[in-house]
């Protein structure tokens, strides 16, 4: 389960370029569910993200992930309860170690890391099957370095990668938005595969409506810092992308004036 | 060359392959580009002198001058992670005061160690000549070195350290406290740095304030001599060339300076040490224009 309650988070406090980032978020994803974050730019969707993974502190509020009050911790101090896949594949995986030795990083996410071999022969053999599952050919790689693999390949180590620690939150930052449309929907694919099989609390930013609409149980809409639109179940199965926009526009009432948002 | 002045370069390569591993660590393992080297390898030096002087078993004065030098590595880690100070000033810093540390310890500009039992006392007089000896034991030091550097760096403690240097912020998201890495490895590093000032002081007799300029450079061209020779293949292979690379710059510079046909002096050795890094820098490059 994550929750935020409250949530403040102001950007450059005092000086002339002062940003309500969020303002007041209450937002409670159940366990086991997975709710997707639309929003147009600056309207507060990757900074929720961030409160949620520790790289942004609210100044005020309160920030749940499973039973634990994480509000004050770290990014490093929560990641044993948190996996997350980056928007760019570069930043969710380290160029300079090879494909096992990322998965060996990953695999003692939030444990401590003793002085014993990173690699030994039932770890190799763990990850070479966890990466044979990706049909990606990479279980023949696994000594290469990451650097030499697509931006599609390396979102699907990374996915990998989140699931190896055993944490139970998910967050997803338009981890394909940096894809070509062939590979964002394998990697899609394989999130819904995973995120099911698994049964993740998962968080998804996304900048495409129809992927917030067509993944997940819940879609939620920020804007301005503020959460203003909060859709699941039956209500949610029937919405269209063109329902999203006309809600968008009666709740705001205001015009849309952002061609983000209408990138299906 | 004789072949004394050969093995004398061997072992003075030998000794400051430490150096070249401490500044593998720093520059190229943590990405964190730290001068000071430059102050910690003749605070090794000072420290292990005074010791040895003092009736200090000679061994625990080398550990000694590892602490000191694992201190020095902290303070540069703390000027940058506590006080944000970029890190090559915050190094700069920890290296000019170093050079009035260093005179405190030893009181005077330098410390002379004639007649004083160091680590290699025992082992001369075993029968093998004392050319053999200095960098037959300097070697065998390396090789401990060298394996527990490659077997920590292919750790999980030591993927943290790797993954800081890299991708600090998928290190972070990994669980991994970015700043408590910098202090480890500047440690690391300082020490091994004044671990090689320790043996410098045993193997040559004396510790001198001013042996420390330029310790960077030469640490560095090992590092790249090594690149250079053997590539980029994981981390044992890398080890191994900043030994190679020490080793061979030693001997490059002693060949340089021997060639009466080049006319070069003792005093040239900083301009022949320019030379020869600019030239491991430019290789690389020539290389792939040739293959391309």
């Amino acid at each position: 389960m994550i929750s935020v309650k409250n949530i403040q988070v102001v950007f450059g406090k005092g000086t002339p370029l002062q940003k309500q980032a969020l303002n007041g978020v209450d937002l409670t994803i159940e366990q086991g569910s997975f709710v997707t974050v639309i929003g147009s730019n600056g309207a507060g969707k990757s900074t929720l993200l961030g409160v949620l993974a520790g790289d942004v502190l609210p100044s005020a509020g309160q920030v749940t992930i499973g039973k634990t009050d994480v509000t004050r911790k770290g990014t490093a101090a929560r990641a044993g309860l948190v996996a997350r896949v980056f928007q760019d594949p570069l930043t969710g995986s380290c160029g300079a170690l090879s494909i096992e030795e990322n998965l060996a990083l990953a695999a003692k996410r939030g444990e401590k890391r003793g002085l014993m071999a990173a690699l030994g022969p039932k770890r190799r053999e763990h990850f070479r099957e966890r990466i044979a599952e990706l049909n990606l050919g990479l279980e023949n790689r696994m000594g290469d370095r990451m650097d030499l693999l697509s931006g599609g390949q390396r979102q699907a180590v990374s996915l990998v990668m989140a699931t190896l620690a055993g944490s139970e939150v998910l967050l997803l930052d338009e981890h394909t938005a940096a894809l070509d449309p062939g590979m964002a929907e394998f990697v899609m694919n394989l999130t819904q595969k995973i995120v099911s099989e698994r049964k993740l609390t998962t968080m998804m930013v996304t900048h495409s409506m129809r992927q917030a609409l067509d993944y997940g149980h819940r879609t939620v809409m920020l804007h301005g810092g503020e959460i203003v639109l909060d859709v699941a179940g039956d209500s949610r199965k029937e919405l269209q992308v063109e329902d999203l926009i006309a809600m968008f526009r009666r709740i705001r009432g205001q015009t849309l004036d952002d061609d983000a948002l209408l990138i299906g | 060359m004789s072949q004394i002045a050969l093995w004398g370069a061997v072992e003075l390569g030998l000794v400051y392959a430490f150096v070249a591993v401490g500044v593998f660590l720093a520059f190229r393992v943590l990405d964190f580009p730290d001068l000071t080297v430059d102050g910690s390898f003749p605070l090794g030096a000072a420290v292990t002198a005074v010791l040895i002087i003092a009736g200090v078993n000679p061994w625990l004065a080398a550990c000694v001058a590892m602490v000191a030098g694992a201190a020095a590595g902290i303070v540069t880690a703390m000027l940058n992670v506590r006080f944000k100070i970029l890190n090559l000033l915050a190094s700069i810093l920890t290296m000019i005061a170093l050079f009035s540390v260093n005179l405190r310890v030893m009181g005077k500009p330098n410390v002379a160690l004639i007649n004083a039992d160091t680590m290699l006392s025992p082992f001369f007089g075993l029968g093998l000549r004392e050319f053999y000896v200095r960098p037959l034991f300097i070697g065998i030091l390396v090789l401990v070195a060298v394996i527990v550097v490659w077997r920590f760096l292919e750790s999980d403690a030591g993927l943290a350290m790797r993954a800081t240097g890299a991708n600090a912020r998928m290190a972070r998201a990994q669980g991994v406290d970015t700043n408590r890495q910098i202090y480890l490895g500047m440690a690391i590093s300082n020490a091994l740095v004044a671990f090689g000032g320790a043996l410098f002081a045993q193997t040559n007799g004396f510790a001198d304030v001013t042996s420390g300029v330029g310790t960077i450079v030469v640490g560095l061209a090992a590092v790249i001599i090594g690149e250079t020779l053997l590539g980029a293949r994981g981390i044992l292979i890398a080890l191994i060339g900043c030994v190679l690379g020490s080793i061979l710059y030693r001997i490059a510079i002693q060949l340089a300076l021997s060639t009466d046909m080049l006319g070069l002096q003792a005093s040239d050795l900083n301009f022949v040490t320019a030379v020869l890094v600019t030239f491991a820098l430019i290789l690389p490059r020539l290389r792939r224009g040739g293959a391309a």
